[in-house]
């Protein structure tokens, strides 16, 4: 690991969101802002080094070393569960993981529930504390018309404005968690780079305070 | 001898026996086989529950070791009264979390079973802090107490499985998803500020303990933090002591874990490396009364901790041909040898081999190019 600190951020509006916080923490890297297609920009002034990554891969980088911080959804930590540490809530991307279906279905409770879902983990987990067997479909997009076409009975999925499921006939039935942009750290990197991790953390925890 | 034929693990293997040898620690072998009941008996003891199972030719389940300890444990029947102190040298066998697939790990570590006093605990952090420092100069010991942070957890809440909630939070360092549970199971959010602000407090030994036995003292959990303080002594004026760090992150079973328990980093490897504490619990759940602290290095972490990267496959490449004299050729490539230099001999160079310097005997035969 470098003495510089590895920032992976989520590619997209979100990840635009929070570079922001970044910048107003003191870790500001203008060339971020550069309209070209680099994923890796540094500021050797601060010691910082972001890059742009696969929202769902983010976990992964800071898992495995390679960024000592980043920012992921709280649905990626859940599903994939990584050894990382989760140092804040930052608020932002807000969504929910909820179970949907038809508007007009209704749950057989003496059949195997069929859950199509891209989340297994968390489907299987919320349905084992209900004692409730299931059959899960894992599904890698489109979710939404799995249950149209007959393939499953729910579907299990991350809802934002409920849009979506409305275009297509269905409901949301059950929320299963809150979702939002989490703040994560590399166990090891934490205690190699506490002050510079500190800093950044505090600091976007003011932030967050002051737009309380 | 030549330290470069080692690779970093063997170099590590090697100076942590050395080092657990020299406090007086006394190797302990065993079988690569178990039967595979003690391991469904403790399946949360083990990182990984996935075992590698075959059926002996008398009918027994048996299992290729995925763990040290409880073999230890097992197989130490005659401990009562006596104090062991063992270290080991194993390969055992895991799921890799990355791949999903068993993987063959070599560990390393040692065990201090029977009369387990606050000397013994603290001889264990000490002989970890050792080990980690024979891993890489730039490391981190992080050490908890269990009873200390159930002390506080239980005065959240009496619910195991709201606890159980609550220390996955405190292992992540996540304070906010404490408030969180506290709001979704009725508890008032002021009785986790306790909790809230042990987990804050982290760092080196004399820059927290204090705060941290005051914090103790005003929640009633004192003789945990008598311990702490006790094992912790024992790096009173060494220089170790700068690299050990009190932090309520670090978790374990609660199960079969209490007291002391600790984790190791080094500088470049991403998770820890060593991990370890007391175990009395899992010594009453296998009918033992004595007690026990031990640690386990993780071997398989340890591949890329050097970061010298050597670009050559050998340091001199030696081509000779059909007329070359094998006398010269030998004489040549003991000259190489004595200079401190690795030597290859071939026909022809394939491009492939990575060499420092070359000497062709081809044609002009002893001339250096």
């Amino acid at each position: 690991m470098s003495k510089f600190l590895n920032v992976a951020l989520p590619k997209g509006r979100l990840g635009e969101r929070v570079y922001d916080m970044f910048e107003k923490a003191g870790f500001d890297c203008p060339s971020i802002k550069e309209n070209n297609r680099k994923l890796i920009f540094e500021n050797k002034e601060h010691m910082v080094r972001y890059f742009w990554v696969k929202p769902s891969d983010v976990a992964i980088y800071v898992e495995r070393g390679a960024a000592d911080i980043g920012v992921a959804g709280k649905d990626i930590l859940l599903e994939y569960e990584p050894e990382v540490y989760e140092l804040l809530d930052l608020g932002i991307g807000r969504c929910k993981m909820a179970v949907a279906s038809l508007s007009d279905f209704c749950d057989d409770k003496r059949r195997t529930l069929r859950v199509a879902t891209k989340f297994s983990k968390i489907a299987a987990d919320f349905y084992s504390s209900k004692g409730r067997d299931i059959d899960i479909i894992h599904l890698n997009g489109s979710i939404e018309i799995a249950p149209i076409l007959g393939l499953s009975d729910v579907i299990v999925d991350i809802v934002e404005t409920g849009t979506t499921l409305r275009e297509n006939h269905l409901e949301v039935v059950e929320e299963i968690v809150p979702i939002s942009a989490r703040l994560i750290s590399n166990k090891s990197s934490f205690q190699f780079k506490k002050a510079q991790i500190e800093r950044i953390r505090d600091s976007i925890r003011a932030q967050l305070e002051e737009q309380k | 001898m030549d330290k470069k034929v080692f690779t970093p693990t063997e170099r590590i293997v090697y100076a942590l026996r050395s080092l657990y040898k020299r406090y007086g620690y006394t190797p302990y072998q065993m079988g690569k086989f178990e039967e595979y009941d003690l391991y469904s008996r403790n399946k949360d003891f083990l990182i990984s529950d996935s075992v590698i199972t075959f059926t002996d030719t008398n009918g027994k389940l048996k299992a290729l070791k995925p763990d040290v300890t409880l073999s230890i444990i097992k197989n130490n029947r005659a401990l009562n009264g006596r104090t062991e102190k063992l270290y080991y040298n194993e390969n055992v066998y895991r799921v890799s979390k990355g791949v999903g697939t068993f993987k063959e790990i070599m560990q390393a570590g040692i065990e201090c079973i029977g009369d387990v006093d606050s000397f013994a605990v603290g001889e264990c952090l000490y002989l970890a802090a050792k080990s980690l420092l024979e891993i890489k100069e730039d490391f981190v010991l992080t050490v908890s107490s269990l009873d200390i942070l159930l002390g506080f957890v239980g005065s959240v809440t009496e619910d195991r499985a709201v606890q159980d909630e609550i220390i996955r939070c405190v292992s992540e360092k996540n304070l906010h998803e404490i408030h969180t549970i506290c709001e979704k199971n009725g508890i008032d959010v002021e009785r986790a500020q306790p909790l809230e602000e042990l987990v804050s407090i982290y760092g080196k030994i004399c820059d927290v303990i204090d705060r941290i036995a005051l914090l103790c003292e005003r929640q009633g959990v004192v003789e945990p933090m008598d311990d702490l303080r006790r094992a912790l002594s024992i790096f009173g004026g060494s220089p170790l002591s700068e690299k050990v760090v009190i932090d309520f992150s670090v978790v374990s079973d609660r199960n079969y874990y209490n007291g002391i328990i600790f984790k190791g980093f080094v500088e470049g490897v991403p998770g820890s490396v060593l991990s370890g504490g007391q175990y009395d619990k899992l010594m009453r759940r296998m009918h033992r009364r004595s007690n026990a602290v031990g640690f386990a290095v993780y071997l398989d972490m340890l591949e890329r901790v050097d970061e010298e990267y050597d670009p050559y496959d050998v340091d001199v490449l030696l081509l000779y041909d059909e007329d070359t004299d094998p006398a010269r050729l030998r004489d040549e490539m003991e000259r190489c040898i004595n200079q401190g230099e690795s030597v290859r001999s071939l026909k022809a160079d394939d491009k492939k081999l990575r060499y420092r310097r070359l000497i062709n005997y081809h044609s002009r035969r002893d001339t250096d190019e």
